[in-house]
């Protein structure tokens, strides 16, 4: 155990490249938060049943997301991942016919409890969508939206949040000069930042991460990893992806999920270097050696 | 390439017939449109050649058969009807909308969206006739003589209802899903995506129901002639007859001869004008939308 958690120590120092310009960026790599090779679990996923109607979508998934970490869930697609985030923020709910059954808490929050107030959890758990959603107000206003919403209506405190955000995603200098214009004009890549930078506006701790670099281009995708690096330590970073180099760049931890019985299923979970390097079981060896999927 | 021959990319001949077709479609609306410019212009001629077109402004009043031909209190019969009406059915109609796409239940919304479109179904002399028995009677309870510009307004408002109530649930029912999962995702609530998503991002479709409302109710005749009581005036209140133009024209046209006769086209061109300012005024103002 103590030897892979040095194992992790160590490969947690390689993710912050001295040589790397980080003054743009008010968000230190790893200045805030607990290492997260501590493992305290945030959240506990027990026996985890997500049904669409009739049709199973997830069975009997229990795993712990670790504080502070970054988790990647694999796995072909249609394999229950994206319903897997989904649950976390309750955006199930929004999914006529959509029945969750098992047990999932953070802390001592009941996640799936009838009562929970949804506002107030959505907005302790961000998510960001693959395909980047600005809405179609200006930049400034995608960020104030939840805001005003938050009763956060000074000017001043507005301003700043928008500016620290920004700042934060590495946005603010390629925008600061047209706060007004419109979102959606935005290339790609600047769009999911700035998607990522309304999430960040509500200081969540959790952020869940639905294939965010699927849709961008190989240069804007690196950016948006960099920046996913960089939310290690302060944020609990879960991330689905279809890029396993990704995924092995970034994760502290894995979830491989595969379809079985035409449900999606957790066969592995474990730290990152272990899912890749040595499986337990032979499907995950299959799937991350790229012989199966 | 010259992009603009279409057989250079469609090599293909077979859609020639349907392209002269639509040629021809489109020529026709739009000389037709021409022509009745022309004709109102051509008939309104010998009284803005007699008259001039001060006069219609500046007359003591409307008594054509003597010779006086100020329409200025009609024209501002029809402002106030179109404008309270307006006034009442935006906020009801957005607000219909808004209720059978997220606030019904689905049952309810199925059932309340067929009813809007039979209301936009009636036609307009049922309207007249029922404001006309009830409506009137009921104002004139409250202020006599009951036929009056509040009587109009009200007629109008439930006539243009459901044309802005359609539209605008049409226009929300395109609003993409994404916004509504990132918006929920963000912790707003449903008013918060409502007034901060779905409503800013449907502006404009929201807005064309508002203008074709707006140039129903300005042309609209049977029904604000059965119910405005049509005394020529600019009224004092609610409760005040008023006469709007078109129902000026339906109702003195069997009659009229002469300048009499031309001065009804000029306000009937004054009509067209003002529709045409108001299409005119709202392309300007959606290609100046500003994203807030």
């Amino acid at each position: 155990m103590s030897q892979s958690l040095n194992d992790d120590l160590n490969r947690f120092d390689h993710t912050v490249d001295p040589e790397m310009d980080n003054s743009a960026y008010t968000l230190g790599p790893l200045q805030a938060g607990p290492p997260c090779c501590h493992p305290r679990p945030l959240i506990r996923v027990e026996h985890l049943s997500v049904r669409y109607g009739e049709k199973p979508a997830l069975e009997e998934i229990t795993l712990d997301i670790h504080r502070g970490c970054i988790t990647a869930l694999i796995g072909p697609s249609g394999c229950g991942k994206t319903t897997f985030l989904s649950v976390l923020n309750r955006l199930t709910d929004m999914i006529p016919g959509c029945r969750v059954a098992g047990r999932v808490r953070m802390g001592s929050t009941d996640l799936l409890h009838p009562a929970l107030d949804v506002q107030a959890l959505r907005r302790e758990v961000g998510m960001i969508f693959q395909k980047p959603v600005p809405f179609p107000l200006s930049i400034r206003r995608n960020i104030e939206l939840s805001l005003l919403e938050h009763r956060i209506t000074k000017r001043s405190e507005l301003d700043g949040i928008v500016e620290q955000v920004l700042t934060d995603v590495g946005l603010w200098n390629e925008v600061k000069d047209r706060l007004n214009a419109p979102a959606p004009a935005l290339s790609g890549g600047q769009q999911q930042r700035l998607c990522i930078a309304r999430a960040l506006a509500l200081e969540p701790g959790i952020l869940l991460m639905d294939e965010p670099c699927s849709a961008l281009d190989p240069i804007a995708s690196g950016v948006v990893e960099d920046l996913i690096q960089r939310l290690r330590g302060r944020y609990t970073v879960i991330i689905v992806t279809h890029n396993l180099a990704q995924a092995r760049r970034i994760a502290n931890y894995a979830g491989f999920f595969w379809v079985k019985e035409r449900a999606g299923t957790l066969i592995e979970f474990g730290q990152c270097r272990q899912i890749f390097e040595s499986p337990n079981q032979d499907l995950t060896a299959a799937y991350v050696s790229g012989k199966r999927g | 390439m010259n992009w603009s021959k279409l057989n250079t990319l469609f090599p293909s001949r077979a859609d020639q017939p349907l392209l002269w077709l639509l040629r021809l479609c489109a020529l026709t609306a739009a000389t037709v449109v021409l022509l009745i410019l022309t004709f109102l212009v051509i008939e309104s001629r010998p009284a803005l050649r007699d008259v001039g077109i001060a006069r219609f402004f500046g007359d003591r009043s409307w008594h054509p058969t003597e010779g006086e031909y100020n329409f200025m209190p009609m024209l501002s019969g029809t402002v106030y009807c179109s404008l309270g009406a307006l006034l009442l059915a935006v906020p009801s109609g957005i607000a219909a909308a808004l209720f059978s796409r997220w606030y019904a239940p689905a049952s309810v919304a199925g059932l309340f969206r067929r009813l809007i479109e039979l209301l936009a179904g009636i036609p307009s002399v049922v309207y007249g006739l029922w404001g006309l028995t009830t409506l009137a009677p009921l104002i004139g309870r409250l202020h006599a003589p009951g036929t009056s510009l509040l009587a109009g307004i009200l007629i109008l408002a439930l006539m243009i209802l459901p044309t802005i109530a359609l539209t605008a649930d049409a226009a929300l029912a395109a609003v993409p899903q994404a916004y509504l999962r990132g918006a929920a995702a963000l912790g707003l609530s449903r008013w918060g995506m409502i007034s901060g998503v779905a409503l800013p991002a449907t502006r404009s479709g929201i807005a064309t129901g508002i203008l074709l409302a707006a140039a129903r109710a300005m042309g609209e005749t049977m029904a604000v002639l059965m119910v405005c009581g049509n005394v020529v005036q600019y009224p004092d209140s609610l409760f005040d007859p008023v006469r709007t133009l078109t129902a000026n024209i339906a109702l003195e046209m069997a009659y009229a001869m002469g300048d009499h006769r031309a001065a009804l086209f000029v306000s009937g061109l004054a009509l067209m004008l003002l529709m045409l300012a108001m299409v005119g005024a709202a392309g300007l103002l959606s290609r100046g939308r500003r994203y807030a």
